[in-house]
């Protein structure tokens, strides 16, 4: 996954809300990256890193979230925790199965001076 | 740089036009630091809040405090590392973080609650709303590189050019070989290279098509850089993404790559014209496509047998008339 692209639109986010509350700098960034979502968080901390170089967000500390996948199983008719995309159901053993969480790759909080 | 699979963004061109900023460079995580302090303190303060529903408010509150912290210890697994601890201390919020001119040196927190990738799928959101209003069906074509997309999509043109307006938007790295081969069958292409980057994004295809003008009615194909990782996250403002699996790689590739496989509408098994020479399972690569994709629809084609487009066709077809856009 392209997560110099991502952090890219991260830090646009970031800066854009920063400005918008008249903030002079960004102490921390908190973002949800589910465990289902097509992003390595460690790529994207270290590509947020040096894409916010030089900005109100250079000093920013990074916290990332990482909300553990589930999807509905239809063969359950409930929703089950997931590991990964193509395991089978925890419960059932059953195969056919639709993300429903865990998928998310959001901002959800500044922190700013 | 990509540190996932090493490409580069900025660089893109679309024809001979250079568009977008330097390549970012990566550079190591920045060093934390440990700062312990203890100060006492009383203050006014307003706080603004905005909540994830939107709603925002404003409100003064006084009080007085005495805090002396050396560790707020937080661990940052993913950012540092499975086995280093960092502790640092990150001030408190809506507090302020050291003496005197608290004024200005007050945290505040802000509720944001937005996508990501929100910018990207506004301007894919303003693609969509262009090929509708042209009524043109939009399918947006991934696989790894040497499935087949260039040679299915010249054989497709060859017979969908008489029956509708087609254009190409020809994503690659480098070279403009492919719009090239698109051209020679008369269909209108153009060519956008990432450069180091690996896949197309919403922007790339705004800017291709105010150079490509939209085949009013018709289908445009966008075929997207050669890559199973990358292009799966990014939406164009298409109507379909389409997955190409070659009978030449693994049964197990949407198990490998599932981000792709989940997010295709239509999964295209191609070069089934090699079956009887190879011991592949296309079974087996279905049943793997439908693990992450329960609702994935299944072609597969030939680009040599004298029928192996048929289906893909009437899939075509079938995409436009459910779309409202077929004639009629």
């Amino acid at each position: 996954m392209h997560e110099v692209a991502l952090a890219s639109s991260l830090l646009q986010l970031v800066l854009d809300n920063a400005r918008q509350q008249g903030a002079r700098s960004v102490r921390r960034v908190v973002v949800a990256i589910g465990t289902l979502s097509h992003v390595e968080p460690r790529a994207l901390a270290q590509a947020f890193t040096s894409a916010s170089m030089g900005t109100l967000a250079g000093e920013a500390e990074l916290a990332i979230e990482e909300p553990p996948g589930s999807a509905w199983c239809f063969d359950c008719g409930d929703t089950v925790p997931l590991a990964k995309l193509g395991d089978d159901c925890p419960r059932c053993g059953g195969g056919k199965l639709v993300v429903n969480g865990g998928d998310e790759m959001r901002l959800k909080a500044l922190e700013v001076l | 740089m990509c540190t996932t699979c090493g490409c580069g963004v900025g660089e893109t061109r679309i024809g001979m036009a250079l568009a977008g900023k330097g390549p970012l460079e990566l550079v190591e995580p920045h060093a934390h630091h440990e700062h312990p302090h203890a100060h006492e303190h009383a203050h006014d303060h307003v706080h603004e809040h905005v909540h994830a529903d939107g709603t925002r408010h404003s409100h003064p509150h006084t009080h007085a405090h005495h805090h002396a912290h050396t560790s707020h210890a937080h661990h940052h697994d993913a950012l540092h590392g499975e086995d280093e601890a960092h502790e640092h201390d990150h001030g408190d919020l809506g507090f302020d973080v050291g003496g005197g001119t608290h004024q200005d040196q007050q945290a505040r927190l802000i509720a944001v609650e937005q996508d990501i990738l929100s910018r990207n799928d506004a301007v894919a959101t303003g693609n969509r709303q262009r090929f509708a209003a042209a009524r043109v069906l939009a399918l947006n074509l991934m696989s790894s590189p040497g499935a087949g997309k260039t040679t299915l999509l010249v054989r497709t043109l060859e017979t969908l050019k008489a029956q509708l307006p087609i254009a190409v938007i020809e994503g690659d790295q480098e070279t403009a070989a492919d719009a090239e081969r698109i051209r020679a069958t008369g269909v209108p292409a153009l060519q956008v290279n990432t450069g180091r980057g690996c896949h197309l994004d919403a922007g790339m295809i705004a800017q291709a098509i105010e150079r490509l003008p939209l085949p009013a009615g018709g289908v445009l194909f966008i075929e997207n850089v050669g890559n199973l990782v990358c292009p799966a996250g990014f939406d164009l403002g298409e109507a379909h993404k389409v997955v190409l699996a070659s009978v030449t790689e693994g049964e197990d590739k949407p198990l490998k790559y599932p981000h792709m496989f989940r997010a295709a509408d239509l999964m295209l098994v191609s070069k089934v014209d090699l079956l009887p020479y190879l011991d592949f399972d296309v079974d087996l690569l279905i049943a793997n496509a439908r693990k992450v994709n329960p609702g994935i629809a299944v072609v597969k084609v030939s680009t040599r047998a004298a029928d192996g487009l048929a289906d893909w066709l009437a899939w075509i077809s079938a995409a436009r008339t459910v779309k409202g856009l077929a004639a009629g």
